[in-house]
C-alpha cells in the first residue's frame, strides 16, 4: 500500500526539480518551459493522491482543468520562445539581458 | 444523477462579455483591412455594455451560483466598475499609441477585452477552479499583449519574462491550493472558511499551503522579493501595454488577495500576517529607494508601483473588514494615478520616441505649462502630498494599520513615502527648473489624449477635494 505521505514526497520532489530546473539553468529557454510542465505536474500528482485518499472527486476535475490550461500555456510560452528566436538568432537565455537597471 | 440547470443571472456580465469578445474577435479577421477603427469600437462598447449590466444588476445581497463557484457581492460589482472604467480610459489612450508607433492592430483590444473578462472572473471568483481560471485568463491575454510588438526585441524579451515568472508564480500558487485542498478537503471559500474554524484540519499542511498561496500572490502583485519581473516588464513592454499591466490587473490581484487571504482563511491570520508584514515592509523600502537610481521614467513608476503595493499591504495586515475596505479605496486610487502617469507617457510619445525618460520631461514647462501642471498633479498625487487624492489613499491605510496596533509599521510607511517624494518631485524639478533637450514643440497631437490626460488629473485633484464618497463606497462594499 502507498501512502498518502509517499505521493506528497513525490510531489514535492517534482516541485524542487521543477524550480532547479527555472533557477539553475542558464542553456535553454525551451527548459524552462518544460521546467514549468513539471512543476504543474507535481500540482497534479498533489490533487490527485489527495483526491484519492479524501474520496473526494474534486481534486481530479481540477486536475483536467489545469491540464486543459497549461496546454494554452505552452502554446502562448512557445509562440514568444518563437519570437525570441526571431530577433535574437539564439534561445540562450543569457542572451536575454538587454533589461537592466 | 440529478443535474440543476445553474442560474446563470449574476454572471450575465461574465457571460456577455464572452460572447462580445468572441464575436469581436472573429470580426475584426473581415473588418481590419477595411474599417481601422472597427475593433476598437467595438471594444469600447462591449465595455460599455458590459458596465451597464454591472450597474443595473447591483445591490448589497450576495448571490452565489454555479455550485457556490461564483459569486456576486457589492465587493465584485464595485470593483468590477472600476475596471470596466479603467479599461475604457486605457483602449482611449493606448489607440493614438498604436497607431503612432504603427502597429495598431485589432487583437490588442480584443486581448485586452478577454483579459477585463479574466478580471471579472478573478474578482467573482468563489472557489478555487474559477480563481484559477480567471486568473489565466487574464495572465495568457496579457503575456500575448506583452509581445504583440513582435520585430522588436526588447518587448519579446519583456514577454517572455513575464512568461516565464508570472507560469511560475502560477505553479506556486496551485501547490498551495493543493495543499490546502488536501487539508481541507473542499475548494469552495465558504467551506474552507468553516472547516478551518471547526479546527478539523491538519494544520502543518495549511499553514504549508498558506505560504505557498502568499508567495504565488506576491509574485503576482509584484511585491518584494519576488517583484524582479515589474521593472523589466514595464520598461520593455510597449508603453500602451504597459498602462494595461499596470493598472486593472491589479484591481484583480487585489480580489483575489481579499477572497483567498479574508474570505477563505480567515482562520489562519496568524499564518499570513507575519508574512504579509515582511512582504509589505521589504516592498515599501525597496519601492522608494531603488526607484531613485532609475532614468527611465516607466521603470521608475514600476519601482513606484511596487512601493504602492507594500501600502496596499498595510490593509491587509490589519485583516479586519476596515482594513480591506482601506486597501480596497487605495487601489482603486492607485490604478486611476497608473492611467494618469502612464497615460501621460502614452500620450506624449510619437512615432520613433517614446517620451519615457526623465530626461525627456525636462523643461515641459516651458514648452507647455498645462501639461507640466498636469504632470504635476500625477506626481504629488502619486507622492502623497494633499490635497491630491493619494494623500487620502495613503492615509486611511496608515489609519487602519495602527488601528490594528501595528504602529511600528506605519511608522516604516510614513518614513518610505518621504524618500519616496524624492524622486517623484525630481520629475517636478526637472520639468519646472531644467532646460529641454528636446528639438521643436512637446505636445499631444491628438485632442481627444490632451483633454484625456487633463481629465484623470483633475480627477485625481477633485477625488481629493472631496474623497468622502469614494470612501464610503468602498467602506459599504466589504
Amino acid at each position: 500500500m502507498i501512502a498518502l505521505s509517499d505521493y506528497l514526497l513525490f510531489g514535492a520532489v517534482l516541485f524542487m526539480i521543477s524550480m532547479a530546473g527555472i533557477f539553475l539553468n542558464r542553456k535553454n529557454v525551451i527548459v524552462l518551459l518544460m521546467s514549468i510542465e513539471l512543476l504543474l505536474l507535481a500540482v497534479n500528482t498533489n490533487l490527485v493522491a489527495f483526491s484519492h485518499y479524501l474520496n473526494d472527486v474534486t481534486g481530479q476535475i481540477f486536475v483536467f482543468f489545469i491540464l486543459t490550461v497549461a496546454a494554452a500555456e505552452a502554446a502562448i510560452g512557445l509562440a514568444i520562445i518563437v519570437l525570441v528566436f526571431r530577433n535574437r538568432k539564439s534561445i540562450n537565455v543569457d542572451d536575454l539581458d538587454s533589461l537592466k537597471g | 444523477m440529478n443535474f440543476v440547470i445553474p442560474s446563470f443571472a449574476p454572471a450575465i456580465p461574465e457571460i456577455t462579455l464572452l460572447i462580445l469578445a468572441s464575436l469581436i474577435l472573429v470580426a475584426d479577421t473581415f473588418w481590419s483591412k477595411r474599417f481601422q477603427n472597427a475593433t476598437y469600437y467595438a471594444t469600447q462598447a462591449s465595455l460599455l455594455v458590459a458596465g451597464y449590466l454591472v450597474l443595473s444588476s447591483f445591490s448589497v445581497e450576495q448571490v452565489f451560483t454555479f455550485n457556490d463557484s461564483f459569486v456576486r457581492d457589492s465587493f465584485a460589482d464595485v470593483l468590477k466598475l472600476f475596471t470596466v472604467a479603467i479599461t475604457l480610459g486605457i483602449f482611449l489612450f493606448a489607440r493614438e499609441y498604436l497607431v503612432q508607433h504603427r502597429f495598431m492592430s485589432g487583437e490588442f483590444f480584443v486581448l485586452g477585452l478577454f483579459g477585463v473578462l479574466g478580471m471579472f472572473v478573478m474578482i467573482s471568483a468563489n472557489n478555487f477552479i474559477t480563481m484559477y481560471l480567471g486568473l489565466e485568463i487574464m495572465s495568457l491575454a496579457m503575456y500575448a499583449m506583452i509581445a504583440l510588438r513582435k520585430y522588436d526585441g526588447v518587448a519579446v524579451e519583456a514577454g517572455m519574462k513575464y512568461f516565464v515568472l508570472g507560469a511560475l508564480a502560477t505553479g506556486m500558487l496551485l501547490y498551495g491550493f493543493s495543499m490546502i485542498y488536501g487539508a481541507t478537503g473542499t475548494i469552495t471559500f465558504p467551506e474552507m472558511k468553516a472547516v478551518i474554524a471547526s479546527g478539523e484540519a491538519d494544520g502543518i499542511v495549511l499553514a504549508f499551503g498558506v505560504v505557498f498561496v502568499v508567495i504565488g500572490l506576491a509574485f503576482k502583485m509584484g511585491a518584494v522579493p519576488f517583484h524582479m519581473w515589474m521593472p523589466d516588464v514595464y520598461h520593455g513592454s510597449p508603453t500602451a501595454v504597459t498602462l494595461y499591466l499596470g493598472t486593472a490587473p491589479k484591481l484583480a490581484g487585489f480580489a483575489m488577495v481579499y477572497r483567498l487571504l479574508y474570505e477563505a482563511m480567515p482562520g489562519l491570520v496568524g499564518d499570513w500576517q507575519q508574512l504579509i508584514i515582511i512582504i509589505s515592509i521589504l516592498s515599501m523600502v525597496i519601492g522608494s529607494i531603488v526607484a531613485i537610481a532609475q532614468d527611465n521614467l516607466k521603470r521608475m513608476l514600476a519601482y513606484s508601483g511596487i512601493g504602492h503595493v507594500g501600502f496596499l499591504l498595510l490593509g491587509v495586515i490589519a485583516a479586519t473588514d476596515d482594513g480591506f475596505s482601506a486597501a480596497m479605496f487605495f487601489i482603486i486610487v492607485y490604478a486611476i494615478t497608473g492611467v494618469a502617469g502612464f497615460g501621460m507617457i502614452t500620450a506624449l510619445s510619437r512615432t520613433g520616441f517614446e517620451f519615457d525618460r526623465v530626461a525627456d520631461f525636462k523643461g515641459l514647462n516651458a514648452k507647455n505649462p498645462w501639461l507640466a501642471l498636469m504632470m504635476l498633479i500625477v506626481m504629488f498625487s502619486m507622492a502623497g502630498i494633499p490635497p491630491f487624492v493619494g494623500f487620502w489613499a495613503k492615509i486611511v491605510v496608515i489609519e487602519e494599520v495602527v488601528k490594528a496596533g501595528f504602529t511600528w509599521i506605519a511608522v516604516i510607511a510614513v518614513i518610505t513615502a518621504v524618500i519616496s517624494a524624492f524622486y517623484y518631485l525630481r520629475v517636478v524639478k526637472s520639468m519646472y527648473f531644467d532646460k529641454s533637450e528636446i528639438q521643436g514643440p512637446v505636445e499631444i497631437i491628438s485632442p481627444a489624449l490632451h483633454w484625456g490626460v487633463s481629465f484623470v488629473a483633475i480627477l485625481l485633484l477633485a477625488l481629493g477635494l472631496l474623497p468622502g464618497s469614494l470612501i464610503d463606497l468602498c467602506y459599504l462594499s466589504i
